[in-house]
């Protein structure tokens, strides 16, 4: 398979891009200088794109890219594959679903303990040595508080099964109800907002759940509120979020993710009651690996005419 | 009741200061009126009970000074800081506050699990610092799946294997006796303990036989990979043990709430990634500490009113 081309859309694992490299021709898009004709020079060679949550395949290099037949996601989201396209000219679509599920699931989790017991605050408090001039404050008990989840899939339903072990009461907003689920749910984010303390964004991002975490949203949630996000950036309104924060109209916020990543507003940066990650959800080595085991299981199933592992299209 | 003398051993919550202050003679032993000695002549015959916690309790030296004490009362679950022998010799009642603040020590637990193998300070401070726009931090380690070796598995211990099952790992405890009606592993030696496990963590209580319970051994044990958290005592651990295998790395990672010498904190700790330190807060937030102090003051009413004590330590 040394023959087939790959493109590789940016950096995003050492140990993926030595495999590929290994395996198929390796082109690496991010250290070509004129990409417009890279692409022209190889459009007849390349047939698979590897992508992640930072860089996928738009619209327009598919179009450059007349002998794609897959794209493999090292992510298990979707939003940077135009997958209309992909349909559209029978292109396969693979992602890395469960493998990072408990990795994400556990992030969520501590996110909402960082962000209630405040452990990154105390954790500098002592290292900056004021514990020997006094107690740090009180914080927030987490155990008995209400979770509600934003979207009830396999890392919504692993956030729930953790939660549930803390005695955290919970409930979900999805596009349809799950019977099977035993948590409330609600027909609409505000009266999820308006009936938990804690609110989780755990869904995929599309074009119904864009800014879904608005200014209604965040007011329902109230001054007490704490909202944790480990799914996209743009699944907020992150103008809305951070003036709630700094007004004191949300009571804190744990985020993975960001609109412009890697930028983060810098108001947020002297905040106590705000925890935030460069993007880490799946981000252990043994999670890595497992997603990248799973990226090239694909591909090689797919070039060698067998079924795809974990294929979306 | 507001004629009986009750002695506060230190600062602790000044909602429990004002309750006490309502109900009783309140006497504050870090803002006596006269000197120390001076104040015990005057007052030592009134005072009837002594409100302590883990930071200053009442030993030895406090009793034999309070010929007319009958009660102390902990605002902690720990009782390290009583000296019970001597209650016990001169019938003095001790009550602590159990179950009101499990829940929040094991959370915090799992908060320090979680932070360490996650990096979740480092990573708080990586961002906040404006550095992610430099490059991405290195890839941590995950919990999930990770196997958990409490030692100690009483009401805290228990509450922490339970948190702990929700994130599949697998549990082994060691205590004095193995517990029935558990599915866990029991391992009769802390050190079979250490080696069997990932996670290691101190929930028991600090008596003779448990200080410096996780000594060179066990650190060996726990191994390059191993990481340790204490939601215990400092005395749990023998501390500059602990800080030579952090630096050397001979053990992979530290989550730590309690010190030998609080709140003195071994410098050389303070520049490592792989550990993280809190400043002794288990059962600190708002709800648990109003929980704890409820549990005092009603001890106290007990006491006084010729009731049973809601939680005596036997």
């Amino acid at each position: 398979m040394e023959s087939i081309g790959v493109l590789m859309a940016c950096p995003m694992n050492p140990y993926l891009e030595q495999e590929l490299h290994k395996r198929f021709n390796l082109h690496r898009f991010w250290k070509v200088p004129e990409k417009s004709a890279f692409l022209t020079a190889h459009s007849n060679s390349i047939r698979a794109v590897v992508g992640n949550a930072s860089a996928g395949a738009d619209a327009n290099l598919i179009e450059a890219l007349p002998k794609l037949e897959i794209v493999a996601s090292f992510s298990v989201g979707l939003d940077k594959i135009d997958l209309a396209k992909c349909k559209e000219k029978g292109i396969r679509v693979t992602n890395t679903p469960d493998v990072l599920t408990e990795d994400v699931a556990d992030l969520a989790i501590a996110l909402m303990l960082a962000v209630l017991r405040k452990l990154c605050e105390s954790d500098r408090y002592v290292r900056s040595g004021k514990w020997k001039k006094g107690k740090y404050m009180l914080t927030t008990k987490f155990t008995g508080k209400r979770v509600g989840i934003i979207g009830l899939g396999r890392i919504g339903m692993a956030i729930a099964k953790r939660a549930e072990a803390f005695s955290c009461p919970i409930s979900y907003h999805s596009r349809t109800e799950k019977p099977e689920a035993k948590y409330k749910y609600y027909p609409n984010v505000v009266e999820l907002a308006a009936n938990c303390d804690i609110l989780v964004v755990a869904c995929s991002l599309t074009e119904e759940t864009r800014h879904i975490i608005n200014r209604k949203v965040i007011d329902a949630m109230g001054p007490k509120g704490v909202l944790i996000n480990v799914g996209r950036g743009p699944h907020v309104d992150e103008p809305e979020l951070v003036s709630a924060l700094v007004e004191g109209r949300l009571g804190g916020a744990g985020l993975d993710v960001f609109e412009h990543e890697p930028e983060v507003p810098e108001e947020l940066f002297g905040l106590d009651n705000v925890v935030l990650l460069p993007h880490v959800g799946s981000g252990t080595v043994e999670t890595r690996k497992a997603m990248a085991d799973l990226v090239l299981g694909n591909l090689e199933a797919h070039f060698l005419k067998k079924p795809l592992l974990t294929p979306v299209v | 009741m507001n004629n009986i003398g009750v002695l506060m051993t230190c600062p602790m919550l000044e909602y429990l200061e004002k309750q006490l202050e309502a109900r009783f003679k309140l006497f504050k032993a870090w803002n006596l009126s006269s000197s120390k000695p001076d104040f015990f002549k005057k007052h030592s015959n009134s005072i009837k009970a002594v409100v302590g916690d883990t930071t200053v309790g009442a030993d030895a030296a406090l009793i034999d000074s309070l010929p007319n004490l009958e009660i102390v009362a902990s605002y902690s679950v720990g009782l390290d800081k009583i000296d019970l022998e001597k209650c016990k010799e001169k019938g003095i009642n001790v009550t602590n506050t159990p179950d009101v603040l499990t829940d929040d020590v094991a959370d915090l637990c799992i908060g320090l699990a979680l932070a360490v193998l996650r990096k979740i300070c480092v990573c708080d401070q990586f961002v906040k610092s404006g550095n992610w726009i430099n490059g991405d931090l290195g890839l941590a380690s995950k919990f999930s799946g990770k196997s958990v070796g409490i030692v100690g598995l009483g009401r805290i211990g228990s509450a922490i294997a339970k948190r702990s099952e929700a994130f599949n790992c697998h549990i082994s405890y060691h205590s004095r006796s193995e517990k029935p009606n558990t599915n866990y592993k029991y391992y009769s030696n802390i050190v079979d303990l250490a080696a069997n496990c990932q996670i290691l963590i101190v929930a028991c209580a600090l008596t003779e036989e448990t200080h410096h319970i996780v000594n060179r051994k066990v650190i060996d044990a726990l191994g390059p990979k191993g990481i340790l958290i204490n939601i215990g005592r400092g005395a749990h651990v023998d501390e500059p043990e602990l800080v030579s295998a952090l630096l050397e790395g001979r053990l992979g990672g530290a989550g730590l709430d309690v010190f030998e010498n609080e709140p003195d904190v071994p410098e050389e700790l303070l520049a490592l990634e792989n550990v993280v330190l809190v400043p002794h807060v288990g059962s600190d937030t708002e709800e648990t500490s109003k929980a704890m102090a409820d549990l005092v003051i009603s001890n106290l009413e007990a006491h006084f009113k010729g009731e049973a004590l809601l939680t005596p330590v036997t």
